[in-house]
């Protein structure tokens, strides 16, 4: 019989043990006898000659094997039986362990996409991010001509091959017209081989070819998967088929035909735009873009072997040599190339965010378990006598802190088992946070090494708060246990000195986490706190379609009637139009003052543009520091006006009235009439830099146009009437969303509001746990005194001095644990200095706020057994005894 | 129960070894081994049932031993045991290095002390 068949044939060979050892009695027993001893003699004598039948047995089964295993068994099965003879015990003790470990797979698991993993493509390690070295001016910056592309393409010997995307896409860029109403989407302009370059199959049909890369060839469009599934209805034949498709920017509707649709797997916003919903790509075709300027966002994947350091090498020995455009040597040459592997670039700057939440969520955990650990010991005090009894009985040391090992993995497991559940929910609601910009978070879910890594920390868990009370445990001596009456012994002692040490470590945990969580609080509360320079509460906008026909006399008269009926819209504070909102999209021009000498390529200062309307400013809630704002006389005229911020004035023009002043802007020489004060385009998080506002004349032609309006009423009531008139003005109207302002400042600040709330949600989860260990302790104190303070009662002492008494002991345990709490946070705070945002890493009030919380935790939760304590009567508690 | 001073502690792994040679005359079950080694060894050896369902059962899960149910001399079911090839073979070489051993070892302490 194999070891297996051992394992399961256990029934069967334990009779037949019991049969071979019965026919031996029987036999001698038969023996005797027959040699003429009585019967019942014969048996006694057997019997005492046998010795210990279960021992002669218990030698048997050692080499079946499975012995080890058996009593594993034996143990989980005497754990589920202690565990279930205890519900309120282990209830609590699973719930904690469910929590602690689900907010760790759950972090994990967010950790394990965005940092660990890597990016969802073949070789991903050889893909790198083109940028230039000192990004001055956002999005351009980081970005190239086409030119600049194409010699790059053709001349590195680093790359397999370089390719890139249209970088200063805004959404609902294009409008699909077909069957019913027009409806916007979103579409990304791809350079050639982008998809090739980041080993993209298609899940239908094929990629864009090159022949579709000229000028003026056949339109063509990939559609991203869940584009397809929502607007086609998946329709499997979709390749080959023609879709009424226009670009806002030309607005010449165009047949364009499908030629596939891109796999599931690929989610182009989650790697590049954190937060965005591409619907199509499209190619970009570089001859229509070569006078654009910066407006490739380049990737390259690296041929194999290449080191990033040969590549990098390689570009700094390129670049400074391409001209910016060949056509026009003038405009200078001298870019530069930094070379970030694409993983890096992606997640890099949310490293130490991850971090910080990792080992806060490691914090939690650490608690979970310090807590779960003071319960066991108090469960280990109770059933001390049980365990002498074991002991008493030959029971050996290890075999009993196996016995109470088992019982913790048990408990750890369940609460593993729970955990997983539990993160699953929460990851399921991460993933479909669209609003969040953190990259990959749609990717985020329970893989492999989630699942070992929980298996990881619930056994590490498990040894880590069962290992305390299981060691303590098997160390009483035998005689104290049954002795030691649970009241006053040397053990009981001993044992509250571990819990209180497990209180204190307990309560400088939760210490450190409330610090951590308060910093990080306090930068998101002075984030909020922030001027950025318009006032998006009460403002919203919405994208909508000028139907010009290319004509900016018509746009100019269609925007003057949009602005007007919006202003007429009941609740309408103001309204205006802009091709552009702050924190969306990201397009910069230059600008130079314009003065007696002959202005240089490198006079021109990047700037962000706006192309407007009157009524823009005061819809943005945008304040006016000098001149005039735009008006439509200027737009009607075709007046080249510029209206600059205080940057771009203190630039041009330091300590003068830049009023009045000329400036060359967007290629046309211009007068500034106004100077507004600047508005945070990219981040609540970082000053805003130069920007311009430009008339919507004939020289500075939008890109698309945004209706903004301000109004008394929450601007989500005002979406119906909005679209209404929209659709009144232009039946072609797609259906765009109206959307509150506020949304792209959530957006721009969602990560930091995304961290802040997690670990905040930790700190509380942690200051719950504490204010539970705590109040545990001190309960199981009271209990354990209730004779002493029985008597002290009976001897005089008021309920009051009994009552302080007890709360004194909790506050020397609170005041111990804060005081090594506040040390390590103010260590460990340094860390985080990095993470926070105008505020100092030893922020008196923070540390003064976790002080006075937790104080005032610990005094309710020594308060509650304090009470008890003084309602104790001295009569019953001497009694009881 | 006999004295314990006429009673032999076997060394380490001689009891498998009697028990072997025992079992290699025929099928036999496990009381008959014990009276089988008393009656050789004129009462010297007793084994207890401590010792020997232990080492038959050892025997038998590293396949040196083979068992069977099978009715006895008084008609009940009893637990026969019977050598098998493997445990043949290693009854043959145990006794060799058994026999060797003794004979190095009586060599040694029968020599006179001049000889060593």
């Amino acid at each position: 019989m194999g070891w297996l068949g051992r394992l399961f044939a256990r029934k069967q060979m334990e009779a037949e043990l019991d049969k071979e050892l019965r026919f031996h009695f029987e036999s001698q027993v038969a023996d005797k006898v027959r040699s003429g001893t009585a019967e019942s003699e014969a048996r006694r004598q057997t019997r005492l000659e046998f010795g210990g039948i279960e021992q002669i047995k218990e030698n048997c089964r050692a080499p079946r094997g499975t012995l080890w295993l058996e009593s594993t068994l034996q143990d989980l099965r005497y754990g589920v039986r202690q565990l279930r003879n205890a519900p309120a015990f282990t209830c609590i003790a699973v719930l904690t362990l469910a929590l602690g470990i689900g907010a760790n797979i759950a972090v994990f698991s967010v950790v394990n996409t965005i940092l660990l993993r890597p990016l969802p493509f073949p070789n991903a390690h050889q893909l790198v991010r083109i940028v230039e070295k000192d990004p001055k001016a956002g999005e351009s910056s980081k970005t190239y001509t086409a030119d600049i592309t194409q010699d790059f393409q053709q001349q590195n010997h680093s790359f397999q091959s370089v390719s890139g995307y249209f970088a200063f896409t805004g959404p609902n860029n294009f409008k699909l017209s077909g069957s019913s109403q027009p409806t916007p989407a979103t579409g990304i302009l791809i350079a050639e081989g982008f998809f090739e370059t980041l080993g993209v199959k298609p899940a239908i049909g094929r990629l864009l070819r090159p022949e579709e890369f000229v000028h003026h060839a056949q339109p063509a469009a990939l559609l991203s998967y869940s584009y397809w599934k929502r607007t086609f209805g998946g329709d499997p034949g979709i390749d080959g088929k023609t879709v009424d498709l226009s670009d806002k920017l030309d607005l010449n509707n165009s047949s364009v035909t499908v030629v596939g649709v891109l796999p599931q797997t690929f989610d182009f916003g989650a790697v590049f735009s954190p937060g965005a919903k591409i619907d199509l790509f499209v190619p970009y075709i570089m001859d229509d873009f070569r006078n654009d300027g910066n407006d490739l966002a380049l990737v390259g994947r690296l041929k194999p072997g290449v080191s990033m350091a040969q590549a990098q090498s390689e570009a700094d020995a390129l670049f400074p040599q391409f001209y910016f455009e060949n056509k026009h040597p003038e405009y200078g040459k001298g870019s530069t190339a930094q070379l970030t592997g694409l993983k890096d670039y992606v997640s890099g700057k949310l490293r130490r965010s991850l971090v910080v939440l990792w080992c806060a969520v490691g914090m939690i955990l650490l608690i979970v378990c310090v807590n779960l650990s003071s319960l066991l010991l108090t469960r280990a005090a109770a059933r001390s006598r049980e365990f002498g009894m074991r002991i008493a009985l030959g029971a050996k040391r290890s075999r009993l802190v196996r016995q109470l090992l088992t019982e913790s993995l048990l408990l750890a497991m369940v609460g593993a088992i729970l955990g997983l559940g539990i993160a699953y929910i929460v990851i399921a609601y991460l993933a479909h946070q669209g609003s969040l910009s953190l990259p990959l978070l749609s990717m985020v879910r329970i893989d492999g090494t989630a699942l070992a890594w929980t298996l990881f920390i619930a056994v590490g868990a498990a040894v880590l708060f069962g290992i305390t009370p299981a060691l303590q445990m098997s160390n009483n001596h035998l005689q104290e246990v049954l002795k030691d009456g649970g009241h006053g012994g040397s053990v009981g002692r001993r044992h509250d000195r571990m819990r209180s040490s497990l209180v204190v470590t307990e309560i400088a945990l939760a210490c450190v986490l409330l610090v951590g969580a308060g910093l990080l609080l306090r930068s998101f509360l002075r984030v909020l706190d922030v001027d950025l320079g318009f006032e998006p509460a009460r403002a919203g906008s919405i994208s909508f379609d000028s139907d010009d026909g290319g004509n900016p006399a018509k746009r100019v008269a269609i925007w003057q009637e949009v602005v007007r009926r919006a202003s007429t819209i009941p609740g309408v504070e103001a309204a205006g139009i802009s091709d552009n909102l702050p924190m969306s999209r990201n397009r910069s021009w230059g600008i130079a003052a314009k003065g007696q000498q002959q202005v240089d390529a490198k006079d021109f200062v990047p700037v962000f543009v706006y192309i407007v309307s009157p009524g823009y400013r005061t819809a943005m809630g945008m304040r006016m520091l000098e001149g005039r704002d735009i008006s439509w006389e200027d737009l009607v005229n075709n007046r080249n006006v510029v209206v600059i911020n205080q940057t771009v004035a203190q630039k041009l023009w330091p300590g003068q009235n830049p009023v009045g002043r000329h400036a060359i802007a967007g290629g046309a020489d211009a007068e500034v009439i106004g100077v507004v004060a600047d508005v945070r385009e990219t981040s609540a998080e970082e000053a805003g830099g130069a920007q311009m506002y430009l008339p919507a004349t004939k020289q500075f032609g939008p890109e698309g146009s945004y209706l903004v309006v301000r109004s008394k009423l929450p601007p989500d009531s005002l979406a119906g009437s909005v679209m209404r008139m929209l659709r009144d003005i232009n039946p072609g109207q797609p259906a765009t969303e109206f959307r509150p302002v506020q949304g792209l400042v959530d957006h721009a600040t969602s990560p930091r509001r995304f961290f802040v709330l997690l670990v905040g949600a930790f700190a509380g989860l942690g200051l719950l746990l504490a204010s539970l260990g705590i109040y545990g302790v001190i309960s199981y104190v009271v209990t354990r005194k209730t004779q002493e303070i029985g008597i002290r009662m009976a001897l005089g002492a008021t309920q009051t001095r009994v009552q302080l008494d007890v709360i004194w002991e909790t506050m020397q345990l609170a005041l111990i644990g804060i005081a090594i709490g506040f040390a390590a946070s103010l260590a460990l705070a340094r860390l985080i200095a990095s993470l926070l945002f105008r505020t100092q890493p030893t922020d008196p009030l923070t540390f003064l706020a976790m002080v006075v919380l937790l104080g005032g935790v610990a005094l309710l939760a020594g308060y509650i057994p304090a009470r008890r304590a003084s309602k104790i009567d001295p009569m019953v508690a001497l009694r009881t005894n | 129960m006999k004295n314990n001073e006429d009673k032999f502690d076997l060394p380490q792994g001689t009891l498998d070894l009697l028990i072997m040679r025992i079992v290699a005359l025929g099928p036999i079950h496990g009381y008959a081994i014990a009276q089988r080694i008393q009656q050789i060894s004129r009462d010297a050896l007793q084994i207890q049932q401590g010792s020997l369902y232990p080492a038959l059962h050892r025997l038998e899960y590293k396949k040196f031993l083979a068992s069977q149910w099978k009715s006895s001399e008084t008609g009940r079911e009893a637990k026969f045991y019977e050598l098998t090839a493997k445990g043949r073979t290693r009854l043959r070489t145990e006794t060799e290095n058994w026999v060797r051993l003794t004979d190095i070892v009586s060599l040694i302490l029968k020599g006179t002390l001049e000889e060593i």
